[in-house]
């Protein structure tokens, strides 16, 4: 090697250290040829094994697609015209059967989990191994790999109490009338232009079902991965949660370092029928690209939840640290009487990073409530937009909103904007909104430096407590993988 | 311990301190009084690191390492500590957070092993215990909605826990009560050791009745202009700063 090409490699490995879930996994793939067309949605379609009313619903979704605008007018986000032909619509590990033993897995996809952290008991069970389920498991994990679930943990337990954890594509077989009733019943095929490819091409995700009156004994966890190049990925989760029942879901994201953008454009529909409650968290770490801007993830997710019945309560709660670009409004319908809706949010934009994300919450029914808490942190060049939208409807007495919206920036070359909508057709119903935007002071980082901690720790520790309000509705086993991530993403931010 | 040289420093091309010279051994305590302005949180500043300070000549020695070029964190992790004048506020992090984070990350730059969830509550316990404070504001975010005093006896506190070998207290005895002042004294005397030294920073001298100074020093215009026993301090309080060529009414 040159000198100067080595010399260009090891300052590469150096400023790209900083995202240590950059490698990718050498394995072999199923792929689809690149493009998209009415044959890609009948390849996926049929790799599936799907039936008849799933590939018309593709289709006619597809056909709406085509006559859909991108939109990149009103969000505050500057990119590239996409290519929608210069993708792989399908990329799937080759695997024959389900493998009996540890030995059966492939090694690299076992190293992949390895390396991402995911502790080695888990990870047996990650990698799909019968029988090594442990006695007295914490959390269910659904392994997503590109464009398919390699696994699912704990299925049977689970399934002693009537909860159907699995893959979306293992429960279009496993309980058609379900996935037929719920798919698009939230997020429609008609919705927006990349929540109607996501139905057109979607390719795999995690069904949940949570019976009536069924607290779920463990967090249940999709764990998704984006590995092949040019691939997009466009996941679809559904939850439904029946009457009296509980759950709690986490959803976790890492992809490769890569000089080029990959899609991701995922749907999440979620179902809380009477006093049912889902609690559902992300923590998104998609590679940001790097400190130039180049590279990262174009994360644009439709996440929607539907509190159908009395008394049900959706939260969203997000760390949303990665992506070259986030476009994510995770939403709550609340037709059912006092129904609760709730949004916590943490986003983190560093170096050329851009995020426009918020919440919707539509009150429907009578004394419904919603609570938003939305933090923002902007460092480097970043842009950052809240953009949230109340809407009280007339028949909705008594409904409540309460919103909190906080920005911090870090250096005087990133911006935050907040865009509250608020739209109120009753008058017995009241919406606050507050705003703050605030810097870390000099006299803070002086103040812990002082004390002898360094820079990069003392913003993580400014950081940390400013989204503390969001941090604390995080499932425990993450809260503190969350509170990591805040600084790691954060590093090099100042100095 | 500590031995400044013809210190000068600016601010925004503004000469504050005009040479300095100071010198403090092992187990002295020294106060330095002087009228509003003339240098003395400037002086407090420029030896914990700030930014913002241009050193234009002099030199400081600490523990026998150049202090002026090191960066604020590996002036405390050498053993120096300044109880802010104005402490700072940080919604959302817990005061034992901080503390907990500051102490480890104090002995992970020395070499010494951090100390454990157990381990440290029970030595902050003891400490918030002596300086009469509650666990209440423990566990309240770094001096949030602290009154003036608690603010200071914070500050004490951080110093008890973080144990250094040179603490400068930059007036920490304004906003303290009668009893409050008698508490953070003996919290201080308590650290008084053969090994440790302090630059006390006040404008009365009724905290020197409690915290016996070895010298006391007048600062004025930048400058130390004069240097002495406890009875300086008692002088000072009779005549003001008159005899320095400063305007009382100033
Ligand atoms: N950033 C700055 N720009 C201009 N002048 C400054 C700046 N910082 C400090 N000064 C000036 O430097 C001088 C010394 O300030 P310093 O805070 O050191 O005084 P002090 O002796 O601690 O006073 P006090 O007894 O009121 O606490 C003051 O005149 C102050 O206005
Ligand atoms: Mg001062």
């Amino acid at each position: 090697m040159a000198a100067t090409t080595e010399t260009v490699e090891q300052v590469r490995a150096v400023t790209e250290q900083k995202y240590k879930y950059g490698f990718t996994t050498d394995i072999e793939s199923d792929v689809a040829p690149k493009g998209l067309n009415e044959d890609t949605v009948r390849f996926i379609s049929a790799k599936k094994e799907e039936p008849e009313w799933l590939l018309e619903w593709r289709l006619k979704a597809f056909r709406v697609w085509q006559e859909m605008e991108e939109p990149r007018h009103w969000a505050k986000l500057s990119y590239p015209p996409i290519d929608y032909q210069d993708a792989h619509y399908y990329a799937a590990p080759k695997t024959k059967d389900r493998p009996k033993s540890l030995d059966e897995v492939d090694p690299e996809l076992l190293k992949t989990y390895e390396k991402l952290g995911i502790p080695l008991r888990e990870q047996e069970i990650l990698a799909g191994v019968e029988g090594a389920e442990g006695k007295s498991p914490a959390i269910a994990v659904d392994a997503v790999f590109d464009s398919v679930s390699v696994a699912t943990t704990f299925k049977a337990k689970l399934e002693e109490m009537g909860i159907i954890f699995c893959s979306i594509s293992e429960a279009v077989h496993k309980c058609p009338e379900l996935v037929q009733k719920y798919l698009g019943s939230i997020v429609p095929y008609t919705d927006n232009f990349y929540a109607t490819l996501n139905c057109a091409v979607f390719t795999d995700g995690s069904f949940v079902y949570i019976p009536k009156g069924v607290r779920c004994p463990m967090e249940l966890s999709t764990y998704f991965r984006i590995n092949q190049a040019n691939t997009g990925q466009f996941e679809r989760t559904l939850i439904i949660a029946d009457e009296g029942s509980y759950v709690s879901y986490l959803e976790g994201c890492t992809a490769p370092q890569r000089d080029e953008n990959q899609l991701h454009a995922a749907v999440v529909e979620l179902v809380a029928l009477d006093d049912a409650q889902i609690k559902y968290s992300t923590v998104q770490n998609w590679y940001p690209g790097n400190a130039e801007g180049v590279g990262g993830i174009y994360n644009f997710v439709t996440k929607r939840g539907a509190c159908r019945g009395r008394n049900s309560k959706i939260s969203w709660t997000q760390v949303e640290t990665g992506s070259a670009i986030t476009w994510k409004y995770p939403s709550c319908i609340l037709q059912g009487d006092n129904s609760v809706g709730e949004f916590y949010s943490v986003a983190i934009t560093n170096n050329f990073q851009q995020a426009d994300t918020g919440t919707k919450m539509i009150h429907i029914g009578k004394n419904t409530r919603s609570t938003i808490v939305s933090k923002g942190i902007s460092a480097g060049r970043a842009q950052q937009t809240y953009r949230g939208l109340v809407k009280i409807l007339p028949k909705a007495e008594g409904a409540r909103n309460h919103t909190q919206c906080d920005s911090l920036l870090i250096g005087d070359q990133c911006g935050a904007h907040t865009v509250p909508y608020i739209e109120n057709r009753n008058r017995t119903a009241r919406v606050e909104h507050e705003a703050t935007t605030a810097k870390i002071s000099e006299d803070q980082l002086f103040y812990c430096r002082q004390r002898g901690l360094s820079e990069e720790d003392a913003v993580s520790l400014i950081v940390n407590g400013f989204c503390k309000e969001v941090l604390k509705e995080l499932p425990m086993e993450f809260a503190v993988e969350a509170q990591k991530l805040v600084g790691i993403s954060l590093e090099g931010s100042v100095g | 311990m500590i031995e400044i040289k013809n210190l000068h420093a600016s601010v925004d091309g503004k000469e504050i301190l005009k040479g300095i010279d100071l010198t403090i051994n092992p187990g002295e305590v020294h106060a330095i009084m002087g009228p509003n302005g003339s240098g003395k949180s400037t002086l407090s500043y420029v030896l914990a690191g700030r930014d913002g300070y241009e050193i234009t000549e002099g030199s400081v020695s600490f523990l026998g390492k150049d202090l002026l070029e090191m960066e604020p964190e590996e002036r405390a992790a050498a053993g120096l500590f300044l109880a802010f004048q104005y402490p700072v506020e940080i919604p959302g992090v817990a005061n034992t957070t901080f503390l907990k984070s500051a102490l480890n990350a104090i002995r992970k730059k020395r070499g010494e092993p951090e100390l454990d969830a157990m381990q440290f509550l029970k030595l902050v316990r003891e400490k918030t215990k002596a300086l009469s404070m509650t666990d209440e504001m423990l566990k309240r975010a770094v001096n949030v909605g602290f009154s003036g005093g608690e603010k200071k006896r914070n500050e004490t506190l951080q110093m008890a826990v973080l144990q250094p070998k040179f603490a400068i207290l930059d007036e920490t005895d304004s906003g303290l009560d009668i009893d409050a002042l008698k508490i953070v004294a003996e919290g201080v005397n308590a650290l008084r050791s053969p090994e440790r030294s302090m630059l006390v920073i006040t404008h009365y001298q009724r905290l020197l009745d409690y915290i016996v100074p070895d010298h006391v020093h007048v600062l004025a215009f930048g400058k130390i202009q004069r240097s002495g026993g406890k009875e300086l301090a008692l002088e000072l309080e009779k005549n003001g700063y008159a005899e320095f060529g400063v305007n009382e009414a100033a």
